[in-house]
């Protein structure tokens, strides 16, 4: 295997005239690619760039990735149903959302990312997976793995260790997928799954699977050596040399524009902002001196801001002045626990200063915040 | 994309034309042509169905995710219409034409099918200067030459409309830089292009500078085509500013800042200022340093600032009292919580110190460095944010001296802050020695607090801080 830096590559002045496919043309057929970053928003940049700037009419290209500890949703998913934000801000997990479709999964260095890109016409997820399984029995005969028809690959005919997702654009595509080779399964379980009770929407929702790692199955594989297999086995369906190019993704020079990708794809605005309209109907069980209240709570929520906002208090528990405050506090804010902090505090500012309405006030807007 | 322009041979009046081309996709390849002549100067043009082409691999149904246009909305060749998606595969639809969007066939989460109708899409007739005359054919350009111009080997895109102003004005495709998307070359291209042309004295330099227009530039009118003036003159060259205004609602952090700082208003301020001579204090907290380190915690000078503050609140508690809202009672607070501006990536916030009076200098550096680690993060609690009696602003850590700082209700005063500078200063001796000097500026509410008050407050917060030593015979 051959690591070959591309900035050594003799094509680089062409890349800065016309970023669209004139480099990397010495290849014919096919490129095998690998990030030297483990950012998911990077990576997630390069394959942006990739779909957007490269003409894969004359090759195709493999782009290999890992990242440090991420969750990934899918385009028209919502992170509130699909993971527990609240464990994620905790453990430092970072949250991304994806351009392609499907559902979600935790990504940390334990699993590899594949991307294949093809032109819109020869967009083909099956021999995709069928080459990846190939790979892996040619590096250890014994394992039990198989494609099904919903694009998963499973271990033992009941684990998946492989989930998939494309993107589809005028001219080009993508498919690319997992590969569960040692992740933390623990932290991944915990993450995925999402306390909230009594969000209504249409996101697409996830399939939730058990899932294997292949270290488990054979204690001598490791990443770097499926990262190989599966080069390798590409390399001989497209006849070409096995030899993966490094790219790092934050390198502007080699593909223009690819900074301002990153920067949207960790937008607030993208991350939470693409959230499909959703509601949540719930019930806040707050505990208040001696008694416990039950607070039905519903919200409207259009682009990861609150629309609508219904808060069903007992009679005066609030003064009419100041629940109306908070409710406007709360009518067009992002649903996000650090901007919501942010205006109640500052309304109770102005509210006021009765000890025991502060403490009311403060004890309503905690359980709201909790929710986000 | 094949597109055919019929352009009369006698003048250069241009005829308004409609263009529809058939793009069979699977194809890859112009099949097609077609060609609709009109004479009239009608503007509205012909609704054409926009149908959901072939998503690949079988599919026949996909489900609407999402419009990126609206009905009304104009579109150009290539421009994302929606997002659908079928099986794990999102899929973004491209406009075939240029138009405007009359109807849309589905709504959000709708299942859409393969082969039927998506938009309608109303054809542009043709835009800008033209003015109608008798149709007169001509053999139509061959694919070749106008379809897809080869430049450095790769294909030159522009919409019908940018085409035809080029060819108006006689300039080659292929000498003009895309700057759109894809290298498409935008109506700007040809516009900037053109700016160059005009009124040039010396002959042009083969390799235009490329200065990329912003892609919502209004239209500008092209310069006249003057390329033969006898007598140089300085031309006035249409400036293409293509700045907008741009209006967006105030929300979020800054929705915060305007609601405080609108009640703050109410509040009749009064400045004060002095300049403090923290030498000995810089000494002090060098040789403290180190140890704080060893403990894990980064010690600034902000924790003497509250302390010594705090120290001060002991002997004038009403800089710690609260006015109420009919001015008719002051409550004297018996916790000092003195709050801490802090400028994150998202704005202004202000956790505070909690009962800064039994905390040591030592505890107060604990508290900041979690505060200022959580405010970066974006996750303080409510708690850290509410409570604040007091409040100081170290503005001097990005710079400046003197300061006006607004109060921050319900509290009655706040202190600014500034640099420290190494100045020239006057010793005991009457000699000139290096002094590391800060400005303090204090702003008070003066329905409750007279100037005599804080002038005191400031003296001997000052003086503690002046001569770190004393501090320690009022510690509690």
């Amino acid at each position: 295997m051959v690591l070959h830096s591309l900035k050594n590559c003799l094509w680089l002045p062409c890349v800065l005239r016309t970023p669209k496919a004139c480099f990397w043309s010495t290849a014919s057929g096919g490129l095998i690619i690998q990030s030297v970053s483990n950012n998911v928003y990077q990576n997630l940049a390069v394959e942006d760039w990739i779909h957007d700037h490269m003409d894969l009419e004359k090759q195709q290209v493999l782009f290999l990735w890992r990242n440090s500890p991420a969750v990934v949703i899918g385009r028209h998913q919502n992170p509130w149903q699909e993971c527990n934000l609240r464990l994620l801000r905790q453990k430092n997990i970072k949250l991304a959302r994806r351009r392609s479709g499907g559902g979600t999964v935790y990504h940390d260095l334990g699993n590899i990312n594949l991307t294949f890109f093809t032109t819109r016409k020869k967009y083909e997820r099956m021999e995709n997976l069928k080459l990846i399984v190939k790979a892996l029995k040619a590096l250890r005969p014994q394992l039990d793995v198989h494609v099904t028809d919903r694009y998963d690959i499973l271990l033992d005919g009941q684990y998946k260790i492989s989930g998939t997702a494309a993107k589809l654009g005028r001219t080009s595509a993508y498919h690319h997928c997992t590969l569960l080779c040692n992740a933390d399964k623990f932290v991944l379980s915990s993450v995925l799954k999402s306390p909230f009770k009594g969000l209504k929407s249409n996101a697409t929702p996830s399939v939730p699977a058990l899932v294997k790692n292949l270290f488990e199955e054979d204690p001598s594989l490791t990443s770097e050596m499926l990262l190989d297999a599966i080069a390798k086995e590409y390399a001989v369906q497209h006849q070409i040399d096995h030899h993966i190019t490094l790219i790092n993704p934050a390198d502007e020079t080699l593909l223009p524009g690819i900074s301002d990708k990153t920067k949207e794809l960790q937008s607030w605005e993208w991350v939470y902002g693409k959230t499909p309209k959703f509601s949540i109907s719930t019930c806040l069980n707050m505990v208040y001196k001696d008694s416990v209240l039950d607070v039905k709570v519903n919200m409207d929520v259009k682009h990861g801001r609150i629309e609508v906002c219904n808060i069903d208090l007992p009679e005066q528990w609030l003064p009419p002045g100041v629940y109306s405050e908070l409710v406007k506090s709360l009518t067009g804010s992002k649903f996000c626990p650090n901007e919501i902090t942010t205006l109640v505090t500052t309304s109770l500012r102005l509210c006021p200063q009765d000890d025991e309405l502060h403490s009311r006030w403060s004890l309503l807007c905690e359980n709201m915040i909790r929710l986000m | 994309v094949c597109i055919h322009r019929v352009r009369s041979c006698s003048s250069i009046r241009f005829i308004k034309s409609k263009y529809v081309c058939v793009f069979d996709k699977s194809a890859l390849k112009f099949s097609h042509q077609q060609r609709l002549l009109r004479t009239s100067a009608v503007s509205c043009g012909q609704i054409v169905q926009f149908k959901l082409s072939d998503i690949g691999e079988g599919i026949t149904e996909v489900t609407v995710k999402e419009w990126y246009i609206k009905e009304g909305d104009s579109v150009s060749q290539f421009d994302s219409i929606c997002e659908v998606q079928s099986d794990k595969a999102s899929v973004t639809i491209t406009s075939r034409y240029d138009g405007i969007i009359r109807k849309l066939h589905y709504s959000i989460d709708d299942i859409a099918f393969v082969g039927k109708p998506l938009v309608d899409i109303e054809i542009d007739a043709s835009k800008g200067v033209a003015s109608e005359e008798d149709v007169v054919e001509t053999p139509p350009m061959s694919h070749e030459e106008h379809t897809h111009q080869e430049i450095k080997g790769h294909k030159t895109l522009a919409t019908p409309a940018v085409r035809r102003l080029a060819m108006e004005n006689n300039i080659k495709l292929s000498e003009v830089v895309g700057t759109g998307k894809d290298n498409r070359i935008l109506k700007e291209d040809i516009l900037n292009y053109l700016a160059k042309q005009t009124g040039a004295i010396l002959p042009p330099s083969p390799k235009a500078e490329i200065v990329p227009p912003q892609r919502r530039a209004e239209a500008v009118p092209a310069a006249p085509k003057d390329k033969a003036r006898k007598i140089p003159v300085p031309v006035s060259r249409p400036i293409a500013f293509a700045g907008k205004d741009k209006t967006e609602p105030v929300t979020g952090f800054q929705k915060a800042m305007v609601k405080t700082m609108s009640a703050a208003l109410k509040i009749p301020h009064f400045g004060y200022s002095d300049e403090i001579d923290l030498t000995q204090l810089v000494q002090l907290r060098e040789e403290l340093k180190p140890l704080a380190e060893m403990r894990g915690v980064k010690l600034s000078f902000m924790p003497f600032f509250i302390k010594a503050a705090s120290l001060g609140l002991l002997q004038y508690p009403i800089l710690n009292a609260s006015l109420d809202e009919n001015c008719q009672n002051v409550t004297y607070k018996a916790s000092h919580n003195i709050g801490v501006a802090m400028d994150t990536e998202q704005g202004l916030i202000v956790p505070n110190v909690k009962n800064v009076q039994v905390c040591s200098v030592f505890d107060i550096a604990v508290e900041l460095n979690r505060l200022q680690s959580l405010g970066s993060a974006g996750q303080l609690g409510t708690s850290d944010l509410t409570g604040g009696t007091f409040t100081l602003s170290n503005i001097g850590t990005i710079g400046g001296t003197y300061a006006k700082p607004v109060i921050l209700p319900p509290e009655v005063a706040i202190g600014a802050l500034g640099k420290i500078q190494v100045l020239p200063r006057f010793n005991s001796k009457g000699e000139v020695v290096k002094a590391q000097i800060m400005n303090v500026s204090w702003s008070a509410d003066h329905r409750i607090i007279d100037g005599a008050t804080m002038a005191r407050f400031s003296n001997l917060w000052k003086s503690y801080l002046e001569n770190p030593a004393s501090m320690l015979l009022d510690l509690k």
